[in-house]
């Protein structure tokens, strides 16, 4: 398949949860977009009433069951319509968009960390090292925790932080990721969540000489590329630019990222 | 089956619908999706002389029904655009609409120059951009101007010269009657509407260039009204965009006398689109017993 390849369709909601307070998660029947999703791309879901469609990440692709799972946040009215959508019930969806992660071999030794809403596209990541990734995720309180289990369950060794210190450790994911490079070496970290966070995480890879991948976020038009909406400041090569999330990320190389 | 065919300024195109400028890039991401052959022709990236990089994020900000952008015409400059988009573009079997653009009237005319001997099949001349300091509307809202741009470009090129006007004027008869003198082969309209939205928390507005150009169906009635009294006023064909996001808006379109339209924020919400719209023309040809489409344009009966 060429690369880049993406679909739109209806496709089936056939599960439907609440994990916290605002926060959904959905698992869409699209066989074939399962088949050619990868860790870190997105889905671009239409919401009726609205004019823009809201890009999701994907959470967690599984290619025999044929479904993909998002988790997303209520943040506005777009996201509140969405959340409506019933089991059973249709979801218009583009994709799968964007570059994901570089996964290494299974045996290398990495670290994903995601803060908040963040946290989602870190699982798909994470399950393909098992016991080979350090998973430090952080949530504002214990009761905004999600997908805690779920790495647990991909053998992942996970260091739970809130700000306020109602689960897990008190404190920010950057004082757990310190702590980690500190035990040890590290082939690779991936990071999403909210730009402080990154811009932390992106110093300590440095510090530590570690390889690093961060996934922004920014607002979107059209989701493939077209419109050029979504511009992040990057730099390649000496020379800053305009790189667009949609296509050319959400996920980048942290050495080209501009974090102002 | 009806005859779908148009022709604008001497260029057949199959039908008449075609991904407006700055909605569509250079084609590339959507023939991911379905062949671009299948459409009446692409007006491609809006273009300058050097790459541009547009203006500083957020560029886009959602409106009741619509849409605001202030990309600021980020593209990789006219000769990317030459030697890599536009031969795989002319491999597409579509009709090949360069929009172009520029901060000067140099810089117009060098790039109307440069693509002089391309094989482009039309260029748009872009005089009503909201999102550039310099240039962009700046020629496209004063009757002097747009008619000077377009006499200097006219000059510089044989290829059908399409002048893109804004709508935030005060008269846009005036601006394509002045625009036809200089010999303008054919109008576009309208570009997108400037407005503005804040953020009711950080007080700032939405948009990193505080304003930005609106699209989308909310602003297809004033499209229609505007491309109604320039088809009325001038004795070229007239393209009609704005808000169109299905078929009866196209057929509306036309009838108000657009000889062809152009579709722009639709595409984001269903990328399939201008492929509905074009299946739509031909049913409703069908099903009206309107042999040739082109039959439609200016057929409004006002009271």
């Amino acid at each position: 398949m060429e690369q880049g390849t993406y679909l739109q369709g209806k496709y089936q909601l056939v599960e439907k949860k609440n994990l916290a307070k605002n926060t959904y998660d959905f698992t869409i029947a699209a066989k074939e977009m399962a088949e050619l999703a990868e860790a870190g791309q997105f889905v671009h879901l239409r919401v009726e009433g609205f004019m823009l469609r809201r890009p999701i990440s994907i959470c967690e692709i599984d290619r025999s069951a044929g479904t993909l799972r998002i988790v997303f946040e209520v943040r506005g009215e777009g996201t509140k319509q969405l959340a409506k959508i019933n089991e059973g019930e249709f979801v218009d969806v583009l994709g799968p968009l964007g570059r994901g992660f570089t996964l290494l071999p299974a045996n290398q030794s990495v670290i994903a960390v995601g803060g908040g809403i963040g946290v989602p596209p870190m699982l798909e990541t994470a399950k393909h090292y098992q016991k080979n990734a350090t998973v430090i995720i952080g949530f504002r309180s214990a009761n905004a925790v999600i997908l805690n289990d779920d790495f647990k369950a991909c053998g992942n060794d996970v260091m739970l932080c809130t700000d306020d210190g109602t689960m897990g450790a008190k404190g920010f994911v950057t004082q757990a990721l310190h702590k980690r490079l500190m035990e040890g070496h590290a082939d690779m970290i991936y990071a999403c969540g909210p730009h402080a966070m990154l811009k932390g995480v992106v110093e300590l890879a440095n510090e530590f000489g570690v390889p690093c991948e961060v996934s922004l976020e920014e607002r979107m038009g059209c989701g493939v590329g077209a419109c050029l909406v979504c511009a992040c400041k990057t730099v390649k090569n000496g020379e800053e630019y305009y790189a667009h999330v949609c296509k050319d990320g959400p996920v980048f190389p942290a050495e080209e990222v501009i974090f102002e | 089956m009806a005859d779908l065919r148009v022709n604008i300024a001497g260029v057949e195109l199959k039908n008449p619908v075609i991904p407006a400028s700055g909605a569509f890039g250079f084609g590339r991401e959507y023939e991911k999706l379905y062949p671009l052959s299948k459409l009446g022709g692409i007006a491609t990236k809006g273009t300058t002389l050097n790459k541009k990089d547009g203006n500083p994020p957020p560029r886009i900000a959602e409106t009741p029904n619509g849409m605001l952008n202030s990309v600021g015409l980020q593209n990789p400059g006219i000769e990317h655009f030459i030697q890599e988009e536009l031969p795989h573009l002319k491999s597409c079997d579509t009709v090949v609409i360069a929009n172009i653009a520029g901060a000067t009237e140099e810089d117009c005319v060098e790039i109307a120059r440069r693509l002089e001997p391309t094989d482009v099949d039309m260029i748009e001349l872009n005089i009503s951009c909201p999102n550039v300091k310099q240039g962009g509307a700046a020629f496209g809202v004063h009757c002097q101007s747009a008619a000077h741009i377009t006499a200097a470009v006219r000059r510089a090129t044989k290829k059908p010269l399409m002048v893109k006007l804004s709508p935030n004027v005060t008269n846009i008869t005036e601006i394509a009657r002045a625009v036809e003198a200089e010999g303008a082969d054919a109008v576009s309209l309208i570009n997108t509407l400037l407005g503005m939205r804040i953020d009711l928390k950080t007080r700032r507005p939405v948009l990193k260039n505080n304003v930005g150009g609106m699209s989308g169906p909310a602003v297809f009635p004033i499209a229609v009204r505007m491309v109604w009294q320039v088809a009325n006023a001038v004795q070229i064909p007239v393209v009609g965009m704005g808000g169109i996001s299905a078929w009866n808006d196209a057929v509306e379109m036309m009838m108000a006398g657009a000889a062809a339209v152009q579709i722009g924020a639709a595409i984001f919400q269903d990328p399939f689109a201008p492929l509905k719209v074009i299946d739509g023309l031909n049913r409703y040809c069908d099903e009206n017993g309107i042999e040739r489409i082109s039959e439609l344009t200016g057929t409004v009966k006002p009271w």
